[in-house]
């Protein structure tokens, strides 16, 4: 991205371009590994009392070429994506889509069971879900 | 009017929406369109040309576990929306659009008209 057009065709690319950068300038990150914003794929992370869910938004990608590992308590997702390259006669007006290698990172609370994982890819996502471990449950304690 | 200005606000809010990446490229048989809308289904993608206006929209529909709270989201509104305006010598009423894993695929073809044509010039 370092060849930019001198009269953006479309203002809004340009404004979301400037805050992604901005983002990535300013964000102050919650961990060492930096879930940091503007990444590929983009991430969401949530949990239940009995699981942790995370959602990749990897839209395009062949499902068998996605590599998710858990080591550690350390969640890598990679791969690459691929895009179709444009003949040498058309014009590129836009060019914002990710394409390349990627791999992120997330780490995981301590009280997940990292052999009970169920990775689904639906509609360009990736939704990984992981257990907690039984003993990690909250459970009621009857008074005697 | 002041009746009807907080059900506005509060329609303005509902309809905060991402605005998805795209790719154009252009060629000599017309404009192809790719924009990255993961997590939409195919019955919840729109797509609508009216008049000079392309509008896509998507809702994002996650299955998500009964009482999940979010801890970290990138993704943080429900739906996209990104509005081009086609130029004349485009043929709206021919667009094709195909749809995979979240992947858009727009393909918009230019007016018999306006494909190009080698123009002599004759030097007087």
């Amino acid at each position: 991205m370092i060849y930019r057009s001198l009269f953006p065709r479309d203002v809004l690319s340009e404004l979301d371009r400037l805050q992604r950068e901005l983002q990535q300038t300013f964000h102050f990150s919650p961990s060492i590994r930096g879930i940091a914003r503007g990444g590929f794929p983009a991430m969401n992370v949530g949990g239940t009392p009995q699981s942790v869910e995370i959602y990749a938004f990897a839209p395009g990608i062949d499902p068998a070429t996605l590599e998710v590992q858990i080591e550690k308590g350390v969640l890598t997702v990679a791969g690459e994506r691929k895009l179709p390259t444009a003949a040498e006669a058309a014009t590129v007006h836009i060019d914002e889509r990710f394409a390349g290698r990627f791999r992120r990172v997330v780490t995981l609370p301590d009280d997940i069971d990292a052999n009970a994982v169920d990775a689904r890819y639906r509609d360009g996502v990736l939704r990984i879900s992981i257990a907690r471990k039984q003993s990690a449950q909250p459970r009621r304690i009857t008074i005697q | 009017m002041s009746d009807t200005t907080p059900v506005k606000k509060q329609s303005v809010a509902d309809d905060a929406a991402l605005l998805p990446p795209v790719d154009v490229i252009e060629d000599a048989s017309g404009i192809t369109l790719y924009a990255d809308l993961p997590g939409v289904p195919k019955d919840k993608l729109h797509l609508q040309v009216e008049a000079d206006t392309l509008t896509i929209e998507g809702e994002i529909d996650l299955e998500m576990p009964g009482g999940m709270e979010a801890s970290h989201a990138e993704v943080s509104l429900p739906r996209y929306r990104r509005v081009f305006t086609l130029s004349k010598e485009l043929d709206a009423g021919k667009v094709a659009a195909e749809f995979n894993q979240g992947v858009l695929k727009l393909s918009i073809p230019k007016a018999e008209h306006a494909q190009p044509r080698k123009v002599e010039v004759r030097i007087a």
